[in-house]
């Protein structure tokens, strides 16, 4: 794996200037807000004497100028030191790890259930083109992907949990259940079941859409041709020689998606009420806590570039050529 | 012009997104005419159901609101949002990617970790902090939206640039002494375009979604009807009045289909000019 290894150290390298220009956007972001930490500190203490504000700057160093601050904030992040939540009156570290879990996984779910399931309906819809069932599934993915993931969660929750009364409406488990070991985990699992379905519908559809489309493309090529020469059966060059080589972008779409699908988990853990990471960006807003938005804008570029690095080198492990080229010219 | 509109008439999904987009421009702009009614005020009893009451046929809201009234006034923030945000990212993109894949060397380098940094925060995140910031009004949330969009423009903005600046042409627009900027805008950016182009229906079809999250989120212009914000309103009423968040997320689902549809047409249109000329 000595490949996977250099690969590893290249991304991460080029990544540091990048996250630097993200810490400095959002701290820039956060200048041009009117209003400092403190002021939103005081609205929620319901008031208090200029003396104190200037006392509190004081001893947050709020004082200082623009330059010195960008400092302190990026020497504290060099110390995994996020700051402290105006809204939770906590270390935001000590939030983002409790919350992150949740978030992941849902958006692992959602990823899983879009990939099979997308990628499988893809190669149905890819293996007869301008059949009726392609025509089906192409009108039934366009219209998923055009269907705001928040909605499709009010939607299922009236369908699954208002009307059949089969899952629960909210929560990521029931409160003071009690619950512990397999129990516990099932009753987490039915939680998730409508957001996980809620995000990772239209990923569902992109998949299909991007197999379908590759699928097309790899029909074209000469070793289908050669395949069909050779008198394969119809299943086994769809399955061995079509569908495999249109897979290899759905990986990298996996890792270009990372980005979205965060954003997407902000509005479907808001709607399920669920204890997560991307519901922290809203209530960080809701409260005009701006050093936990902050944190959570950075915290989510770290998530990125990590997914991203991931799925670089699952393609490098399942394309041989990735990086090998570089290794023989070395 | 004239083969390119037979050809995309020839796309029946092209046909069918134009003719549901234009039904909705069409709503939007002069629906307010028909209608008449103010989207805010309280008309009638609250909660009749759709289909009940002749003068409501979409029913009314909690308040008495005309609910067909605030979904054509919706539609109009939506669309333009949705439209106005592309913009902004495709000519924000193009430029940003015709410099830098011109220009090459450090310009280049630092322009694209730029784009890179954008790229890997959360486009709906980025939004959501501007508009925190900036407060909610129709232009920043233009703007906000259009922030997280510019990437996909420059990078194929730059690639286009990347192949076209060593053609023919623009090495004969140099010999001649032009200036390179004057290369840059006059001759390669105008030929780096059309793939950029063919971004247009996603970019739009993202922005008009992103509004409405933002919107569903209570960041919408606070002045404005908007889709989001009914689903919000009729989201505690789910039980008893499922009818006040479905009706607006369907007119999203199909201002979002007809995008979609219209741009697909339009590309495989341009696409198979394309390939004659």
């Amino acid at each position: 794996m000595h490949r996977a290894w250099r690969l590893t150290k290249r991304r991460l390298v080029a990544s540091i200037p990048v996250l630097a220009i993200v810490i400095l956007g959002t701290f820039l972001l956060m200048e041009l807000a009117p209003g400092d930490a403190v002021d939103a500190y005081l609205v929620s203490l319901g008031g208090g004497d200029s003396r104190l504000a200037d006392d509190l700057r004081q001893s947050y160093g709020l004082d200082q100028s623009a330059l010195s601050r960008l400092w302190l904030y990026v020497s504290s992040l060099a110390r995994l030191d996020l700051g402290w939540s105006i809204v939770f009156n906590r270390p935001i570290l000590d939030i983002v790890l409790e919350r992150l879990p949740n978030t992941l996984w849902l958006m692992g779910a959602a990823t899983a259930l879009a990939f099979t399931l997308g990628s499988l309906l893809g190669i149905l819809a890819g293996a007869w083109p301008g059949s009726a069932l392609d025509r089906v599934l192409s009108i039934g993915s366009l219209t998923l992907y055009a269907v705001p993931g928040f909605w499709l969660g009010l939607v299922l929750i009236l369908v699954f949990s208002v009307q059949l009364r089969w899952l629960p409406t909210s929560g990521i488990e029931t409160i003071a259940s009690g619950k512990v070991g397999i129990a516990r985990a099932l009753d987490i699992a039915r939680h998730l079941v409508l957001p996980v379905a809620s995000l990772g519908f239209i990923y569902l559809a992109l998949f299909l859409r991007m197999m379908r489309a590759g699928m097309g493309e790899v029909w074209r090529q000469d070793f289908v041709l050669a395949a069909k020469a050779k008198g394969l059966s119809r299943r086994r060059i769809v399955v061995h020689h079509v569908a495999r080589n249109a897979l290899l972008p759905l990986v990298t779409m996996l890792g270009l998606q990372a980005a979205t699908m965060l954003g997407g988990s902000v509005v479907i853990e808001s709607v399920f009420a669920i204890p997560g990471f991307g519901r922290l960006a809203q209530e960080a807003v809701a409260g005009r806590d701006a050093p936990l938005l902050m944190a959570v804008i950075i915290v989510s570029a770290v998530l990125v570039i990590i997914v991203n690095l991931l799925v670089d080198i699952a393609y490098a492990w399942l394309d041989p050529r990735v990086g090998s080229s570089e290794a023989a010219s070395r | 012009m004239k083969p390119l509109i037979r050809r995309f008439v020839s796309s029946p999904e092209g046909v069918a997104g134009a003719l549901l987009l234009l039904s909705l421009v069409l709503a939007a702009v002069l629906g307010p005419f028909i209608l008449s009614g103010d989207p805010a005020a309280l008309v009638g009893r609250p909660l009749l159901p759709p289909f009940a009451d002749a003068s409501f046929p979409l029913g009314t809201d909690q308040l008495g609101r005309d609910v067909l009234t605030r979904l054509v006034y919706g539609s109009q923030a939506s669309l333009t949002v949705g439209f106005a945000s592309a913009v902004v990212a495709i000519v924000v993109g193009t430029l940003v990617g015709t410099v830098a894949g011109f220009a090459g060397g450090l310009v280049d380098e630092g322009l694209m970790r730029i784009v890179d940094a954008f790229q890997i925060v959360p486009g709906f995140l980025l939004a959501l902090a501007f508009v925190s910031v900036a407060g909610p009004s129709l232009a920043v949330i233009v703007l906000a939206i259009g922030l997280g969009a510019w990437t996909g423009p420059a990078r194929l903005a730059r690639a286009e640039v990347l192949s076209i600046r060593e053609r023919d042409y623009v090495a004969a627009a140099r010999v001649i002494g032009m200036h390179p900027a004057e290369i840059a805008f006059r001759e390669v950016l105008p030929n780096a375009l059309p793939p950029v182009l063919s971004l247009v229906s996603v970019i739009v079809a993202a922005a008009v979604l992103i509004e409405a999250a933002l919107s569903f989120l209570g960041l919408g212009d606070p002045n404005s009807v908007t889709w989001g914000g009914m689903i919000a309103d009729g989201r505690n009423l789910l039980r008893s009045a499922p009818f006040l968040s479905i009706i607006p997320g369907l007119g999203l689902v199909s201002a979002v289909v007809g995008i979609y549809l219209f741009g697909e047409g339009l590309v495989e249109a341009l696409s198979i000019r394309g390939r004659r000329l």
